[in-house]
């Protein structure tokens, strides 16, 4: 193989991303309230513990049926097309939240899991991690087995009367396994 | 707080204490540091911990599709759609998008916002007593053509003041936001402008500690993009990651 192109890097999201990034319905994969539609929502935590006000995140993710969709439609809802993507802001209490379905399996003996994007002022680059989904069989999952066992819980979603709960956090004792990809 | 009370010369001198360091190691860097305490904000929203090696898996190795449904052509021309023309240097802004491979990264979303001429965004917290442009908003859409290209119509951004510390300037910059064709690829960075001189004391612009890196972030002033009597023309041009997924389709294509 060729030697890669070196990447450009990249920079902060910075605090005013709003008029640029947000636009109706990013949160809602499905229509909120919709029938087997769950709330997967979490708050952003940064070092201390506080949370964090204008962070972003964005969410990729399989279907009920565990589809990967390749509709477009993201930025336009039409209220029936599952495109997969989601986007939303935290709010002043740090929380965000997406209106959306439980990913379903892709692979046989492969846990679901969401794949979460975190952007926000004051982190330089992205962060992606994964959010797993609770009552999962994981024994076969490499990325779960490969993560010490104390660090898993990070991992790992909550699930609550509306769906999951899956909380960020930038730093600190219960700082989130942040990925790196192969090539990055 | 730390920070507001420190000088430019506080921030210079650590921007270059961690040059030099990162020069007598040896190493080039591509990517920036998020540790990078000049950059004040970071330090409490910064992983402390290695990212931990993962091999992308059913998800990852696509990405979310946009599509002409998603996006108006009229999106990437933020001169237009308010009552009256925009104040300040119009300008487009053009380039080519391409995966690590060099490939085109075709049909993709790019999003770029920006502050107006006087340094200003369309946002209720930013409180830089700068006029508000009512002609003005700041953000844009388009996707890349079949050879990867992009092109906005915009007005060239000012500097802003921010409070990292004391009379700090956030250089003039362009935010971009990118996809691609893997979940791996997501890209958001800054596009600056070339000769800016604010950009040897901008902590974030110097997060990256290579120049060679640095100077990929730089759009390059282009003549044969001015639009006569209308533009002036800048060229960046963007390189994602590399993609695992499209180099298996075109091992597939040598079968």
């Amino acid at each position: 193989m060729s030697e890669l192109l070196p990447p450009t890097p990249g920079q902060t999201i910075g605090p005013f991303f709003h008029p640029g990034m947000l636009y109706d319905g990013d949160r809602d994969l499905v229509p909120a309230g919709s029938v087997g539609s769950i709330l997967f929502h979490g708050v952003v935590y940064d070092g201390d513990g506080v949370p964090v006000p204008d962070a972003m995140i964005e969410i990729w993710q399989a279907d009920a049926a565990g589809t990967v969709s390749q509709s477009t439609g993201s930025l336009r809802r039409d209220g029936w097309t599952f495109s997969g993507f989601g986007r939303a802001s935290t709010g002043r209490d740090g929380r965000y939240t997406f209106s959306t379905v439980t990913p379903g399996v892709t692979e046989e003996g492969r846990p679901p899991f969401f794949a979460v994007t975190v952007f926000a002022r004051g982190l330089l680059d992205r962060l992606f991690t994964r959010a797993y989904l609770p009552g999962n069989d994981m024994t076969g999952d490499a990325l779960w087995n490969s993560v010490p066992a104390d660090r898993r819980p990070t991992l790992l979603a909550e699930a609550d009367g509306q769906g999951f709960r899956f909380d960020v956090h930038l730093q600190g004792d219960d700082e989130t396994v942040f990925l790196r990809y192969p090539g990055m | 707080m730390n920070g507001i009370q420190d000088t430019q010369g506080v921030i210079d001198a650590e921007i270059a204490a961690i040059a030099a360091s990162a020069a007598q190691s040896g190493v080039e860097e591509t990517a920036v540091r998020v540790d990078y305490p000049p950059y004040r904000s970071s330090r409490l929203r910064h992983p402390t911990k290695e990212l931990h090696h993962a091999d992308p898996e059913t998800v990852e190795l696509w990405a979310p599709c946009f599509g002409d449904w998603d996006v108006d052509p009229l999106e990437s021309d933020l001169t237009i759609g308010h009552a009256s023309e925009p104040i300040g240097e119009r300008t487009i802004v053009t380039g080519r998008v391409v995966d690590g491979q060099g490939r085109p990264v075709r049909g993709q979303l790019v999003e770029i916002w920006q502050a107006n001429a006087g340094g200003r965004y369309t946002h209720k917290r930013d409180q830089h007593p700068a006029a508000i442009d009512p002609n003005f908003t700041g953000a844009g859409r388009a996707l890349t053509d079949d050879d990867g290209n992009y092109a906005f119509t915009t007005i060239k951004p000012g500097p802003y003041p921010w409070r990292n510390h004391q009379n700090a300037w956030r250089p003039a910059h362009i935010h971009f936001s990118l996809f691609g064709t893997q979940f791996t690829q997501r890209l958001i960075t800054q596009m600056y402008f070339p000769g800016d001189p604010l950009i040897p004391l901008d902590p974030i612009y110097q997060s990256l500690t290579s120049q060679r890196a640095r100077d990929r972030l730089v759009a390059q002033y282009d003549h044969s993009v001015t639009s006569h009597e209308w533009a002036t023309g800048y060229r960046f041009d963007i390189v994602l990651t590399g993609s695992d997924r499209t180099m298996f389709e075109t091992e597939g294509d040598h079968q």
